[in-house]
């Protein structure tokens, strides 16, 4: 630890201004903070002690909220494609998770050196520290997208999402939109042939490193939440495994029951906000319920929350401090609403079988909207006193 | 029966080094200091040339807009030093003490107000909006006093007021003759004779830091309008005018809590305003460690040295470590099982609330955007969206921040969201400036 101190200290003074090595100063400084605390004290005429609790902190948590989902993703992963060559029987648990890992794997580390690839550079640009942001945003990017994304594609729609979403407004905590959902529209509408297709992105297609099985190019394979969309009935098996997530779908969204895991340490936490969360649940079931039926929906109203990405958007996207409505009132409003406009999508539209995604970005516009009329109560109260007086 | 409040927002936070309630003697040392920046929004004028023979209640510097409005020496001697900084700004103005304070003696017959200005006891009474000293031209709708502070580590003002109970009701009584006065007590003054004080209104708070904020007691009781002026003062401060309505003479002797983790004997000391530190502090800390000695309480107050001068509205001084060779190893993972949090991701929940925490005067973390939502409003009792309205001050939206309350807020109202802000944004300081900004808008 002292030698690691030491390395840093040697090495400061050829970032700083002037240093032979500045255009690395924001590096260095990221890799600093992340291997110390910062030793700033407080200024003068500023509160002089402080809550040990900073961005960092509370990003990592929301990555360690997530590892059960990603796990269980990379495990689906292999099950997926072992299934459906039909050697499930002669494989072991570590077949599947490490052919799962692998497919995987790629799709993290592109998301994180593309994304924070661009967050360095920006931030040495605008002579600011690495905001930690894109720690969470770059988990979630290879959590939402099928297994067969190409790579290629993924690193286009990361770049665009980092640059267009985030940084052009100034940054984590300045954005509109929530880059990691950006990140997925992105690829949704530029490259639908990837997204859902013809229902051969949801399992992987080819053996790596003599993990997996190869498919035949014809392989298909929809997800139920698919196959709901052309009026096809869900049987109950199905439900079943939706909630302990073996069924294809995107890498992490398919298992409630690692959702729900990592929900617990967030609401524990406190860094998501428990009005929201359930205020999508409660949306989605209200809407779910008014629309059993309709238009040879099959669905019954829970079943939404155990499909496609309901849980997980309830859970890791629409609880985004920057981009959910910020006052407390205004997060029941903003919550309801993603549930209530998600399942219409899902039902009503044809076009699209899930209507998370779509839901949360529509919200992200309107939280500001839904805020304003909040502090405006406080704003017209305080108007009021001043008038009778 | 005086009317309880009860306050749920707000955060105690648990620090080592509490004050015992016993005061002990402090040597007298030769120089104290009178230093305008204690009193926010005035332009000083200085009134006195070095070698200038001074007597207890002198004025020493007047404000420029309103020169009656005097700001006075604490003891009688020599003015020893004008301190100037760069572009000649006054940073303070000293007298060495002549050993036998001897006093001018004010006639406390004629009209409070102007009795007030002369002796520089209007110089501590402070305005809202904006959080400067009060204008004398102003008129008042309400004058405030809070008689006890919730911040960690502060002054126990129950404690400080025994055997000078009658002082502070003459300060009230007098006080009462320029506007209403409204009290505002804690729960365990109500069983003193704090509860009826004669002439003003009293009210009982009962929650945690920063209940005793007297801008919270504004917010709850009578909040300020667009226009309306409310003016505050100290509790301590109230004993000074008694003092002054009873003797005639100006004694502005507090007795302070030296409190902090680094005291080695945290107690009481009697002092004056303007005092230099260093007898109290000496055989009381470490001089060799690197500590964080604060002029007034470690949430609010200013960063000085051991050679500083006791700060014009200080009713405490605290010692903290400086800390700025921590090195804490990676501490956004590490379970750092003595750190106090508010947040869940630490401990300390586990830990009790009894338990004492060292803190030492590191940010610890980056500054960044507004990140979450809602971490201010937990901490901020007043009927105020507060992270609302930082951001109106930070992009300088003077009608928002207007319509949004600013008027009511004073600087110290947001030290415990800024002790709890996970982005580390300097609170204080932006609603300072912003309120500097405002004033100078509206002028």
């Amino acid at each position: 630890m002292k030698a690691l101190r030491k390395l840093f200290d040697n090495i400061k003074p050829l970032v700083e201004e002037g240093g032979k090595f500045h255009a690395f100063r924001s590096l260095v400084d990221g890799f600093e903070t992340f291997a110390f605390v910062p030793n700033q004290t407080s200024r003068k005429g500023c509160v002089n002690i402080h809550d040990a609790i900073d961005s960092k902190r509370i990003m990592s948590f929301v990555v360690i909220a997530l590892l059960p989902a990603l796990f269980f993703g990379m495990y689906n992963v292999g099950y997926q494609n072992y299934a459906a060559a039909g050697t499930l029987a002669d494989s072991t648990f570590w077949d599947l998770f490490i052919f799962g890992f692998l497919a995987v794997l790629p799709k993290i580390l592109v998301s994180y050196i593309v994304g924070l690839g661009i967050e360095f550079v920006v931030a040495q640009w605008k002579n600011e520290e690495i905001q930690e942001g894109f720690l969470v945003s770059g988990i979630l990017i290879p959590m939402i997208i099928p297994v067969n994304t190409p790579l290629w594609t993924l690193a286009l729609a990361v770049a665009f999402s980092v640059i267009i979403a985030k940084e052009i407004y100034g940054g984590t905590g300045m954005n509109i939109f929530n880059p990691a959902l950006i990140t997925r529209a992105f690829l949704f509408f530029s490259y639908p042939s990837v997204m859902t297709g013809d229902d051969n992105v949801w399992v992987a297609q080819e053996s790596i490193f003599g993990f997996g099985n190869n498919l035949p190019d014809t392989f298909t394979a929809a997800t139920p939440l698919g196959e709901a969309a052309v009026g096809n009935a869900v049987p109950c098996e199905t439900i079943c495994n939706a909630i302990t997530g073996l069924i294809p779908g995107s890498i992490g969204e398919t298992s409630v029951i690692a959702i729900a895991l990592g929900a617990l340490l967030l609401l524990f936490t406190g860094v998501a906000s428990w009005k929201t969360m359930l205020s999508v649940f409660v949306g989605g079931g209200l809407m779910g319920w008014l629309l059993e039926g309709v238009g040879g929906n099959q669905l019954e109203w829970w079943h939404h929350f155990v499909l496609g990405g309901f849980a997980f958007g309830a859970v890791f996207m629409a609880t985004d401090p920057v981009t959910s409505a910020r006052t407390e009132c205004g997060k029941y409003f903003y919550g309801f609403l993603i549930g209530v406009v998600a399942v219409l999508v899902r039902v009503l539209n044809p076009g699209y079988p899930e209507g998370m995604m779509l839901a949360i970005l529509l919200m992200n516009l309107f939280a500001p909207v839904i805020d304003y009329f909040v502090v405006q109560r406080n704003i017209t109260m305080r108007a009021k006193r001043a008038i009778k007086k | 029966m005086a009317k309880l409040i009860k306050l749920r927002k707000g955060l105690d936070v648990n620090l080592k080094g509490i004050a015992a309630l016993e005061t002990n003697g402090v040597k007298c040392p030769g120089e104290y200091a009178l230093m305008p920046d204690d009193f926010t929004g005035v332009k000083p004028k200085v009134v006195v040339n070095e070698g200038d023979t001074v007597l207890a209640g002198d004025a020493l510097f007047v404000d420029k807009q309103h020169p009656e409005v005097k700001f006075v020496s604490p003891v009688s001697g020599t003015v020893s030093l004008v301190e100037r900084g760069d572009r000649r700004k006054l940073l303070s103005v000293r007298v060495k003490s002549d050993g036998n304070q001897q006093s001018k003696e004010f006639d406390v017959k004629g009209d409070v107000k102007t009795l007030l200005m002369e002796s520089g006891m209007f110089a501590f009474l402070r305005q809202r909006p904006y959080d400067v000293v009060a204008n004398p031209e102003d008129k008042p709708k309400a004058i405030f006093v809070s008689a006890f502070n919730s911040m960690p580590l502060s002054q126990n003002f129950g404690y400080v007021v025994k055997g000078q109970e009658e002082a502070f009701k003459a300060g009230i009584k007098a006080l009462s003759t320029i506007a209403k006065v409204n009290l505002g007590i804690n729960v365990e003054e109500s069983a003193t004779f704090l509860n009826d004080v004669p002439n003003c209104e009293v009210t009982i708070f009962d929650g945690p830091a920063p209940a005793g904020n007297v801008g919270v007691h504004i917010n709850h009781v009578d909040p300020i309008n667009k226009g309306e002026v409310v003016w505050t003062l100290g509790a301590e401060e109230v004993i000074f005018i008694g003092r002054l309505m009873q003797t005639g003479r100006v004694d502005l002797t507090r007795t302070i809590a030296l409190a902090g983790s680094e005291v080695k004997n945290p107690s009481y000391a009697k002092m004056m305003v303007g005092q230099k530190l260093t007898t109290l502090l000496e055989g009381q800390i470490d001089s060799a460690a690197s500590l964080r000695i604060i002029n007034g309480n470690v949430m609010t107050g200013i960063k000085t040295t051991s050679d500083g001068y006791l700060a014009a509205h200080a009713t405490e001084i605290n010692v903290i470590p400086e800390g700025d060779h921590a090195d804490e190893f990676m501490g956004w993972i590490m379970p750092r099982f003595n750190t106090f949090s508010t947040h869940r991701s630490y401990f300390s929940w586990l830990l009790g609330k009894k338990k004492e925490y060292v803190f030492d005067s590191r940010v610890k973390g980056g500054e960044r955007h507004m990140i979450m939502s809602g971490e201010y409003d937990k901490v901020f009792p007043m009927d105020i969206y507060a992270g609302y309205l930082v951001k109106a001050i930070i992009t300088g939206d003077i009608d928002r921040q207007e319509a949004l309350g600013i008027y009511e807020v004073a600087p110290e109202d947001f030290a415990i969201a800024e002790f709890v802000d996970s982005s580390k944004l300097e609170l204080q300081r932006i609603v300072r400036e912003g309120l500097d900004i405002l004033r100078k808008e509206n002028a």
